[in-house]
This record gives structure tokens, C-alpha cells and sequence, in this order.
């Protein structure tokens, strides 16, 4: 995925973090990682995963942590290489 | 009079309306014993006795007027001879229909009216549907004493201007049922009568003709009409109907029931159905006579191919595309693996077909890169009701409205989207509900004949979720809160968490106010009103999910509803006004990535189990793609074939170029639709598309009502969506064969606990149902959420305003939202391929007077709109419905770009596009942008070979 890529899934990140920001924030980041595990297709939780490694620039502290939570178990999506 | 339909259903017109009453009544008809509840008229209940008494001005859809004398009776002892249709029926009563004095009364008003009617029956429009002819004979009408000679109407010039119907006042017995109709019914109230005694006239506004009055050509005077006078142009030019097929409409979410009316396989009339559960026989001008894009010239009817979009279409047969289709999503595959494909369900076909379409992607490619155009409306809906009521649905059914004492009205335009609602929710207004308005612009329903909002709080775009907030703040902190409904039906921690969260400063309307732009009395004034009920509604729309916080607003609003006590009762709610006929079924059907039918996680092991064992495959427990995430993976070159069942996503969703450069870096676009529509300018495949009238399945409307879809015709391209989607299945190696679509349902209800106890077999006993439909409630569910929330305890949220990332600057000052009108339909592509186009043949950039001069821009100046994510350019319409700073376009034209400058930002929870906020600025300008001169390439290379398939 492209560099746009990774810069939309951050913003989709925070704007999920924002929504869970109002709650303490251990629940926040509960909340945040969960809504990404059931909605973000492995792709994009492994693209996630990848702009980690490189320190996650651009995501608030409390996506950051979400994502480390959500996305770094994806590998990076073998499943959808390789044949049917 | 009575119709007996092709379904085997029959409708008889029983002169006035059914009344309700706990108090029954009993009196004697011409010696025949009748029960009616009190208030019955006594025409009425003649007919429930299965007595016609002769009338003209009288049908059940108005209420009674009295005016044409047929209808006259005799009372034993009681002097004269009352109308029945104005006189009620009281116990003890003994009527009479049928004297010697009553024959000769009748016969004189016959009389009186044909002396000033036309004698061409044979000739007329209307013969054998008329029921001034029906009365003639009815009363045993013979001679005319007063001759034809004297003082008539009968060279009265004829209107013909409204495109689909004519109105002739040499027909007119100024029965006035078409200005009742125009009232009662549509509460538009464009027409009336002119003048006083013999020099009466119906006449449409101040004496306009009918296209320039305020008529809305909804069709409900045409209905009313016993003569000619009013009637379809269609039945002018071919004559009557020959047989009749009860269908449910393609347009807007209300979902009305039509008679679809047929000499042999030709659609000549769609008549609003009278026991249509959700339109009670109204219809709007789109249902109605908007039909004709069903037969238009530019439909494909043939399968066609083309090895790139730069090429010219070639038409195959369906065999060659199905097979071209199957190898080339297999070759994808093959190449990139089995997550590269995936499709998009349409909100415009069947549950049956969007099932199928889901299944086949889940079964057949392997993946759950399903998704549907309820993604760039209604998905907030869905995540927002199901997180804190349990249910991805709207709480009630459209005849909860007549119980609703406020009626709040939040980013919804019902007039224009919705109208049939609107002209019920309009009614209740006038019989004395509140109503406010919740929307940055004046929409019509704001003030409009006999109905104004007492509050409208013209909020800027974005500040949704502060606005209900404030009211939620003013609720709590001025202790207007139901503690007995959240005690009985809430968590209560979790409404203690919110109640302190909306109490505080930041939400207070004063607070908001320098938000949202509404004064915080006004603020205060709704949220009493709203708070103090005691049936308190609301009604929503677009307005408010497409938003970045559409899926909080909508948390917020079932807050507010819960906190009030407003659910689980007539007249109560939160209710999404649904944008296309079948968006909640596509959402029920599993279209979703992330979810089976019934809104099931693809993740849940036991769901996963169920579907498993039905459809015998492995299946992915993580979720696919949402739509604008297909497009990402596109351009990052992982998903290269996509399937695209009747959606526009190119001229429909937003950032247009960015949807462009997406489907330019796939290999294979289907395309599966009506018209070669602007996706299809990417395509590779054109599969022809059958209309709603060439097929059987069903439509689930706004209210969560299931309506049977039944074949009028065959459908044009030998093949149904149903039938195309077995194939392709088979083809892939996943065989699929259905006989009928009621098969598909029968696989649906058991798949699908809230669909268990549906079945074709019961829609067509009971006409619809509204899901949940199971062994709880069997003939379906009006009202949820009685005595308890589908999950348990309503789960109060917090809602903080989170600002949106597009803002105004410098450069972009001014914010723009989008909209749609009555007269077309979300992208065009029906609509604007009939006549409908006399009332809106091109976008226009709607400003505010002040907006307008500061930029030196007069009425109808070409303008250009410029976003950060494009430009386009269009007319202005300045105008005071929008408020400086705001200005407001619709997307019905693709010319028009509408969605070139919107961004692609969207909701945090669902990826709903946010297309109601979009910063721009607005400058004057003498050309098109470059996008849509690259639209006219575009257009230009659609073209296609004319050599046939062999």
C-alpha cells in the first residue's frame, strides 16, 4: 500500500480514537483496538502494522497503543497472496 | 367501484374513511343488519353491507364533503334526505338507499350534470373508468331536460402543460376531490376552486397552469378524479389497462405499493396501491409517473465486453460475458491472490438478489469484500442504533407518526426525499403535532402551507453532534429525564457516566452556540419541547450520518430518546428516513463486510458455523473491504476486479478522482446495471440490468417492511439479476440454481433469525411484513423495542462534538453540503431519463444573497466551486434557504461533479463519506473545470460497436 495509504489509515485511526477518547483510557484503547480488529480488514491492519516499525508517526497516543493492540498479530496478509 | 387486480386482490372505494372506536353501532341498511364502530358514516357502512350508494364527490381517501347530492338517503323518522356520506350512522337507525323519491332526486343531479358535460363517451379517456358514466347508469339516466344548449364549460381550454398529466375543465363537475386531495392528501394545497356558483373552476395556484403552480404532480388529484378531467397522458395516448400487477416502488425508502397497470406487456399506468401498508394509495411524482426510464432507448439489453475502457463496447452473449467474467476474476485470483476481487451489492435490487450476490462473494470468491451503497449513507444507522438499542433498524413503522405529539425533523428534507411520509407527517402537523427542524438550510418543511416548525435551529454543517448534546444538556441539567423509564429500561451506570458528561459546561447550549451558530434559547426552547412530548419522534436522514461523527449523532439522538423515555410506543422513536428502495434490505441481506443477514460478525464462530453448514464452504472470519478501502487497495495494486451491481460509485461517491484513479488501476470491472452509466466508463464488462417491474423478489423499506416486487414484464435482457448471479457462481465453481425468488427467501429465513417466519407465501396473504418476523411475533413487528431494548438494557454512549478535520479558511470560506430535490433521484440515472427533467434539467449552486455579492456573482452566473479536493462548475441560484457562509448543491446530473469537490473524509465508525461538510470557495467563471471536460472525453468514448452477438 502507498504511503497515502498509510497516511489515510492513521487518520482513520485517530478519528477512532477520537470517538473513545472520552472514556478512561485504558477503555479508550480497548475500545479503539476492538472497533479496528472487527472493521479493518487484514490488509489494512497489516499496512498498520508495517507504518508501526517504522514508530507509527501521526497516531495519537491512544490509537498508537490500539494498533499495537490490533494490528501488530497481522502478518502481513499471506492469506491474500498465493493463488485461491 | 372495485378493481380486481392481476393478484387476485380486490379494492373497493367504500365513499369515506374507516373510522376507529371502542363504541360500536348498530342500525338497519334497506333491512339488512350492520355493526360499525361509531363515527362510520353511513355510506360507510352500506358498503360494509355490501350497498353501493350512488356518489360522486365521495371516496374513502377524503373525508367526506357532501357536495354532489347523490349520495342522498332516507331516515325512518327523520325529515329530508341527508347525504350519507356526511351523516353518521347511529344505533337504532333504519336507512334506506334505494325510494322512489330518492331515484328522482339523483336522476335531477345526473341531470344537472351532464347538461354541462361533453357526450363522447366513446371517445373519452376515461370511458369504462369513469365514474360520472358509472352514476349515469347507476340512477337510470335517460333524457336531459334542460338540453346542451345553455350556459357550459364545454370549450374550456384544456392544460396540458404537466408532462404526465392533462387537465380538461370541460370534463370538471367541480366535485372538488382533486383540491381535497391536493389538501388532504398531499397537503400541498396548490389547488382550489375559482369563482362562486356556475362560473366555479378548479385551478392550480393564482390561476397558473398546472407546471408553473405549486402542483407537485404527486398524482393524488389525479386519483381522485371520477371524470377525465384529470388523467394520465399515458392512458390518453393507449387507453385503459387491461390487468394489473401489485409491486413495490424503486425509488425512495417509504417503499410505496403500486398497481403497475399493463395492456399485454406495456406499463401504461403505476397507481398508488389504497391497502399499501406504507403509502395507504399516495404516491409522489417519481413513483407515480416517473417509471418511464424502465423502457427507455438507452437501456442495454445485451451483454457486452471490451479488453480496456479506452475501447469501443462489443455486444456478446451472455454465455461469452459470464464466461470472460469467471476467467478473468479466477485469473486475478490466480495472480494476486483470492483477496484481489470483490463486489458491491445494490439498494437497488431485491433482498433476493443482494443475498445472493453477498453469498456468491463469501462462498464463491472466498473473501468478504462485500460491501454496499448503504456504505455512503445510512451505515452510521446501522452501527449507531445496533450499539445502543440492539437493533440496526429504525423503532417504528410510518403510522407511528399519527401518534407523535413533536415531530423532530434532523438532516432529512421529507418533502423532496421522502414525500409520501412527508405528506403524513404534514397531516399530523395540521391536526396539531409540533415539529422542529433541525438543518443548516430552509428546507420546505420549515414553512409550507398550514405547517411551520415552531423551532428551526439552522445549525453549521458539522456541529450535529454539539446541537444534541445541548439538548441533551438542557434535558438532564433542567431535570426533564424519565427516571422511570431509565430505571425499568437502561443501564443505569451508564446513564449516570452520560448524564454527568452532558451536564457539563462544554455542552451547555451557550457553549454551543458559538459551535453550531444556533441561539442557545432556542437550543433550550427545543430540548423542553422535545422533553415534554409526551410523544416525542424523530425523524432523520443524510443530514445526519454523512458526517465524520455521523455514527455519534446518531448514538447521541437514541441518548436523547432514551433519556426522555421515547421508545417502545406509537409515536415515538428514532427513525432513519431511508434514502433508496431497498437500503435497510441490502443491509439486512449481509451486504456489509463484516457481517452475515442479520447483522452477524463474520468473526462470531457459531454464525460462521450456521453458514458453514448451509451453503457447505469454508468461509473467512475476518472482515473484507468497505468500499473506499477498495478503491486504497486498487491504487496500492492488491485488489484488481471488482463486480458492481446497479451503484454508480464514480458519479455517487465522493473524491471522485480518487475513485477514478482506483478503478483505472483494476484489471476487471463488471459493471451490472440499467445504463452505461459513469462506472461503466472504467468497465471492461457490461452485464444488462433488469427493472424492478421485470422481476420477482422484495423491497425492505425505511419502517423495516418487507414488500413483495412482482414481474409485470419480462425482463428486457433475458436475464435477471438473480439469474445472472447463479450463473456466475456456477461458472466459478460454486453452483448456485434457484427456481424462484421465494426459494432464495426460504434460504434467507433460515439462515436469519429475524427473518424466520418470512416467506413469499405470507407476504402475499398479508400484503407485507415488518421484520423482526418469527415465532414471537409471527406477522411481524411494528414497533420495537416494547417493554425492553433488543439487547437487554438501552446502553446510554458518550458523545463528545469531535470538530471535523475539513475546515473553512482563507481559501475556502464558505462550507458546502449536498442535498437532493423531488423531482430527480439520487444520481440521475432514472429520473433524468424522463420527464421529470422539465423540473430540474441541471444543478445549481444554491448562495446566500450576501455570499453572492461579495463575490460579484448575479442569478444564473456559471460558477466556479472549488474544494481542496477539486473543482467543478455549475450555476448559482442565490437564494435565503441557505445561511451565509453555507451554500448547497445536489448530484443529480453527472456533469455536474458535485462529488469531484467533496472530500474523503468520513464517519470514524463506518467509513461513511462525510458529503455534508466540505470547505469551498465560489468564484464567477466562463468555462467547465477540467474534470469535466475530461468527463465530455469520457462520454464520448462510451460509444458501442453495433455489430450483435451471434
Amino acid at each position: 500500500m502507498s504511503s497515502s495509504t498509510t497516511d489515510t489509515l492513521v487518520r482513520m485511526a485517530n478519528d477512532i480514537s477520537n470517538f473513545f477518547r472520552i472514556q478512561p483510557e485504558d477503555q479508550a484503547v480497548a475500545g479503539t483496538a476492538d472497533h479496528i480488529r472487527r472493521y479493518w480488514e487484514p490488509r489494512m491492519r497489516a499496512k498498520m502494522a508495517e507504518h508501526l516499525t517504522h514508530g507509527g508517526s501521526g497516531l495519537n497516543a491512544i490509537a498508537l497503543k490500539a494498533c499495537e493492540r490490533a494490528c501488530k498479530s497481522v502478518s502481513s496478509a499471506p492469506i491474500y497472496r498465493g493463488g485461491t | 367501484m372495485s378493481l380486481h387486480t392481476g393478484n387476485g386482490f380486490e379494492v373497493i372505494d367504500r365513499g369515506t374513511p374507516e373510522r376507529k372506536s371502542e363504541k360500536q353501532v348498530t342500525l338497519e341498511i334497506d333491512g339488512q343488519s350492520v355493526t360499525v364502530p361509531a363515527g362510520t358514516s353511513i355510506m360507510h357502512a352500506a358498503s360494509l353491507a355490501g350497498i353501493q350508494v350512488p356518489k360522486l364527490c365521495a371516496t374513502d381517501s377524503l373525508e367526506p364533503f357532501g357536495s354532489c347530492r347523490l349520495c342522498l338517503v332516507e331516515i325512518a323518522g327523520r325529515n329530508g334526505t341527508p347525504a350519507s356520506c356526511t351523516t353518521p350512522a347511529e344505533s337504532g337507525m333504519r336507512v334506506s338507499t334505494q325510494t322512489d323519491r330518492l331515484a328522482r332526486l339523483r336522476r335531477g343531479v345526473m341531470e344537472l350534470y351532464i347538461s354541462d358535460h361533453p357526450l363522447d363517451c366513446l371517445t373519452c379517456s376515461a370511458n369504462g373508468d369513469c365514474e360520472l358514466q358509472d352514476m349515469a347508469g347507476a340512477v337510470g339516466l335517460r333524457d336531459v331536460r334542460y338540453g346542451y344548449d345553455g350556459e357550459n364549460h364545454l370549450d374550456a381550454v384544456k392544460d396540458e402543460s404537466n408532462p404526465y398529466f392533462t387537465f380538461d375543465p370541460a370534463r370538471c363537475i367541480v366535485c372538488s376531490r382533486c383540491v381535497r386531495a391536493c389538501e388532504e392528501v398531499q397537503g400541498t394545497f396548490a389547488l382550489t376552486i375559482d369563482g362562486r356558483g356556475f362560473a366555479s373552476v378548479v385551478s392550480a395556484g393564482m390561476n397558473e397552469d398546472f407546471l408553473d403552480s405549486e402542483c407537485v404532480s404527486c398524482g393524488a388529484c389525479v386519483q381522485a378524479c371520477p371524470t377525465a378531467s384529470l388523467i394520465e397522458k399515458t392512458i390518453v395516448q393507449h387507453g385503459q389497462p387491461q390487468r394489473s400487477v401489485i409491486t413495490t416502488c424503486a425509488y425512495c425508502g417509504v417503499g410505496c405499493s403500486f398497481e403497475a397497470e399493463l395492456q399485454g406487456n406495456s406499463v401504461v399506468r403505476m397507481t398508488p396501491y389504497k391497502d399499501g401498508k406504507a403509502n395507504h394509495g399516495h404516491s409522489c411524482v417519481k413513483g407515480r409517473f416517473a417509471w418511464g426510464y424502465a423502457t427507455h432507448k438507452e437501456r442495454i439489453t445485451k451483454p457486452m465486453l471490451r479488453s480496456s475502457p479506452k475501447e469501443a463496447w462489443r455486444e456478446v452473449t451472455w454465455d461469452e460475458a459470464l464466461d470472460h467474467v469467471a476467467s478473468e476474476f479466477k485469473r486475478i485470483q490466480a495472480k494476486y491472490g483470492r483477496g484481489a476481487i470483490g463486489g458491491i451489492t445494490s439498494s437497488r435490487c431485491t433482498n433476493e438478489e443482494t443475498y445472493l450476490v453477498q453469498k456468491m462473494i463469501r462462498a464463491a470468491f472466498h473473501n468478504n469484500n462485500v460491501d454496499t451503497c448503504a456504505r455512503v449513507c445510512h451505515s452510521p444507522t446501522g452501527y449507531g442504533l445496533k450499539t445502543t438499542l440492539g437493533t440496526s433498524a429504525g423503532t417504528q413503522d410510518f403510522d407511528s407518526v399519527n401518534e407523535a405529539d413533536l415531530i423532530m425533523v434532523i438532516g432529512a428534507n421529507p418533502t423532496d426525499a421522502h414525500p409520501v411520509f412527508a405528506s403524513r407527517m404534514k397531516r399530523r402537523i395540521r391536526e396539531g403535532a409540533k415539529l422542529i427542524v433541525i438543518d443548516p438550510r430552509q428546507i420546505d418543511l420549515v414553512r409550507t402551507p398550514h405547517v411551520a416548525a415552531m423551532h428551526h435551529l439552522q445549525l453549521l454543517p458539522g456541529s450535529n453532534v454539539a446541537v444534541a448534546n445541548a439538548l441533551a444538556h438542557v434535558v438532564v441539567t433542567e431535570g426533564l429525564v424519565n427516571t422511570k423509564f431509565i430505571s425499568e429500561r437502561c443501564d443505569p451506570t451508564e446513564f449516570e457516566a452520560w448524564a454527568q458528561f452532558v451536564s457539563r459546561e462544554e455542552n451547555s447550549p451557550e457553549h454551543v452556540e458559538k459551535i453550531s451558530g444556533v441561539p442557545a434559547p432556542e437550543l433550550r426552547a427545543a430540548a423542553r419541547l422535545y422533553a415534554k412530548g409526551p410523544n416525542s419522534a424523530i425523524y432523520y436522514g443524510l443530514g445526519v450520518t454523512e458526517h465524520s461523527q455521523g455514527s455519534t449523532m446518531v448514538i447521541a439522538m437514541a441518548n436523547l430518546a432514551m433519556a426522555t423515555g421515547n421508545f417502545g410506543r406509537n409515536g415515538v422513536g428514532v427513525n432513519p428516513l431511508r434514502g433508496q428502495n431497498n437500503v435497510q434490505g441490502s443491509c439486512d441481506m449481509g451486504s456489509f463486510p463484516h457481517e452475515f443477514s442479520g447483522y452477524r460478525h463474520v468473526s462470531e464462530d457459531a454464525t460462521r458455523a450456521l453458514f458453514e453448514s448451509a451453503w457447505g464452504v469454508p468461509l473467512d472470519p475476518e472482515p473484507g473491504l468497505r468500499i473506499p478501502n477498495m478503491f486504497d487497495a486498487a491504487v496500492d495494486g492488491t485488489f484488481k476486479g471488482l463486480y458492481v451491481q446497479g451503484e454508480d460509485i464514480v458519479q455517487s461517491d465522493p473524491n471522485t478522482q480518487h475513485v477514478a484513479a482506483g478503478l483505472e488501476a483494476m484489471e476487471c470491472i463488471v459493471v451490472h446495471d440499467l445504463f452505461l452509466n459513469e462506472t461503466a466508463a472504467y468497465a471492461h464488462v457490461f452485464l444488462p440490468g433488469a427493472s424492478f417491474l421485470e422481476k420477482d423478489g422484495t423491497f425492505t423499506n425505511a419502517e423495516r417492511r418487507l414488500g413483495r416486487v412482482r414481474k409485470a414484464i419480462p425482463p428486457m435482457a433475458g436475464m435477471t439479476e438473480l439469474d445472472v448471479i447463479c450463473k456466475l457462481s456456477t461458472l466459478f465453481g460454486y453452483p448456485m440454481h434457484y427456481n424462484h425468488a421465494s426459494e432464495v427467501m426460504d434460504e434467507i429465513a433460515r439462515v436469519t433469525p429475524t427473518f424466520a417466519g418470512v416467506s413469499f407465501a405470507k407476504l402475499d396473504e398479508l400484503g407485507s411484513v415488518q421484520w423482526p418476523c418469527n415465532e414471537k411475533a409471527p406477522e411481524g413487528t411494528p414497533v420495537m423495542h416494547i417493554g425492553s431494548f433488543v439487547r437487554g438494557k438501552g446502553r446510554f454512549v458518550l458523545t463528545e462534538y469531535v470538530p471535523t478535520d475539513e475546515r473553512t479558511g482563507p481559501r475556502f470560506p464558505l462550507l458546502l453540503t449536498t442535498g437532493r430535490i423531488l423531482s430527480q433521484y439520487n444520481v440521475g440515472a432514472q429520473t433524468r431519463r424522463t420527464p421529470n427533467i422539465v423540473w430540474h434539467d441541471e444543478d445549481v449552486l444554491e448562495i446566500h444573497p450576501h455570499d453572492a455579492e461579495n463575490r460579484g456573482i448575479r442569478e444564473g452566473d456559471r460558477v466556479a466551486l472549488v474544494s481542496r479536493s477539486g473543482e467543478t462548475s455549475m450555476r448559482a441560484h442565490i437564494t435565503e434557504r441557505v445561511q451565509p457562509g453555507v451554500v448547497y448543491t445536489t448530484f443529480h446530473h453527472p456533469e455536474s461533479g458535485a462529488n469531484v469537490v467533496t472530500t474523503d473524509y468520513t464517519d470514524w465508525a463506518t467509513g461513511c463519506p462525510e458529503y455534508k461538510v466540505t470547505a469551498v470557495e465560489v468564484r464567477l467563471t466562463n468555462h467547465e473545470s477540467s474534470w469535466q471536460e475530461r468527463l465530455d472525453h469520457l462520454h464520448r468514448i462510451q460509444r458501442i460497436e453495433t455489430v450483435a452477438a451471434e
